[in-house]
């Protein structure tokens, strides 16, 4: 699986690096974010696009997976 | 405690409605009118009110910027968005937060501000729009070709803590002390009753905080993403006081309306403002959007405030900032306000370092 740590890093770059992720893959991508508004952000990106996002809490950050 | 704001665009423009009544009634209670609640003018009077600068007519300690950051702070930690980070170019932050105030005075408003002074009819900020514009797309351009600060990891919990913790001593200083200094007149004399002041700012960043308010994040996000859930957050605070000033008898679309704190320097309404949406987009976010996430634990971002508090004294120190047109007090003739010379060449070598550090700092993976 694809994998995007966009730990720490401000807005909207964790959004651009989702983005790229998905343009560019095959099959699911994980994109791992720290801040809470950052996985709603990306969790929102790919309903918008027709995806589905499942998310879960892993050692304070936050692990979206999108298929 | 679990409410979201952000999960739609109708619970957005309520947001925006929200913080736009509370810029009403600021506004309504003795605030500068066309002011309200404008982040760059109120740090530059709190650092005037901490003797940081002298200019006599612009020195109070705003509440609401201690209300807005005590309330962003309140909000995420009853919310769980918490956290204490650190470590994300701070110092190149701090001259974001430079460039950002040092924008906003050429102008004479934050981005906050420049919509708030829309909403009064005030062509010129309509003018500085433009400017914003362009400003916040070449940021985007920046992060399209690979700009970033770093990552920000996590910090002991009480180093997020200090700001708000310093905000709510400038509290105990204003409200116990007579350590700092007032305005006896001009705008820093004007204001609403201290209380006002200080639950306007905690529901307006508690709001904000929610909603993720960012005036250049809005307009970012529809030059990168066509995405238009920000601007619904705008759109609602704009509507509001658009309703307020028509209401109130304040709405006068002019370019030169003494006494508003503006001028029609066109030309240099729209290098501030270009200023400051450039910065703003580096530093992922505007002046009211560096105090939430200084609210809710971001180090980065209370160093960005703390650029701009220093920024602030530095263009009165110095004769950075802008003058707005006013009437003569004895012949009663219209005086143009201006932007001063030095202020020009700042405003001009504030764009030159953005690009500088747009162009040279880059992510792991574009490098």
């Amino acid at each position: 699986m694809k994998e995007v740590d966009a730990r720490g890093l401000s807005c909207p770059e964790p959004l651009m690096l989702t983005a790229e992720a998905l343009k560019n893959a095959d099959g699911p991508v994980k994109v791992i974010v720290s801040e809470p508004h950052q996985k709603m952000n990306v969790e929102k990106y790919a309903k918008d696009h027709g995806k589905k996002a499942v998310s879960t809490e892993k050692d304070g950050c936050f692990e979206v997976v999108i298929e | 405690m679990n409410f979201n704001l952000s999960d739609s665009k109708k619970k957005l423009a309520l947001a925006g409605v929200v913080c736009g009544l509370v810029a009403a009634v600021l506004a309504y209670f003795g605030n500068p009118a066309n002011m309200a609640i404008c982040i760059a003018c109120f740090i530059r009077d709190t650092a005037g009110a901490l003797g940081l600068h002298q200019a006599a007519v612009v020195q109070y300690a705003r509440p609401e910027i201690i209300g807005i950051v005590i309330g962003a702070f309140a909000i995420s930690v009853a919310t769980k968005e918490y956290r204490s980070t650190a470590g994300s170019s701070p110092m190149i932050r701090f001259v974001l937060g430079m460039v950002i105030m040092i924008g906003s005075l050429v102008f004479l408003g934050c981005p906050l501000r420049m919509v708030i002074r829309m909403s009064a009819g005030d062509l010129n900020a309509w003018v500085a729009l433009i400017g914003f514009i362009l400003g916040v797309s070449t940021g985007a351009i920046a992060l399209k070709n690979g700009f970033s600060l770093g990552r920000a990891h996590e910090t002991q919990k009480e180093s997020g803590a200090v700001l708000p913790v310093l905000m709510a001593g400038i509290l105990v200083l204003l409200l116990c002390t007579s350590l700092l200094k007032f305005s006896e007149s001009g705008p820093g004399s004007m204001h609403a009753p201290i209380i006002v002041s200080l639950i306007g700012g905690l529901v307006f960043g508690a709001f904000a905080q929610k909603s993720r308010m960012c005036f250049a994040g809005s307009i970012r996000d529809i030059v990168l993403m066509r995405n238009f859930d920000l601007i619904t957050v705008i759109g609602g605070l704009f509507v509001v006081m658009l309703i307020y000033n028509i209401a109130t008898g304040n709405f006068t679309p002019a370019f030169d309306t003494p006494g508003v704190v503006a001028h029609s320097e066109h030309l240099w309404n729209i290098l501030g403002m270009y200023a400051v949406g450039f910065a703003a987009v580096l530093a992922g976010g505007c002046p009211l959007r560096q105090l939430v996430l200084a609210g809710q634990g971001s180090s980065d971002s209370a160093v960005t405030v703390a650029g701009m508090l220093v920024a602030a004294a530095l263009c009165h120190n110095f004769g950075l900032a802008s003058s707005g047109t006013a009437l003569d007090a004895e012949t009663g003739e219209l005086v143009a306000g201006a932007v001063t010379p030095a202020g020009k060449v700042a405003c001009v070598i504030c764009i030159v370092v953005c690009f500088i550090i747009a162009f040279t700092n880059k992510r792991e993976s574009a490098k």
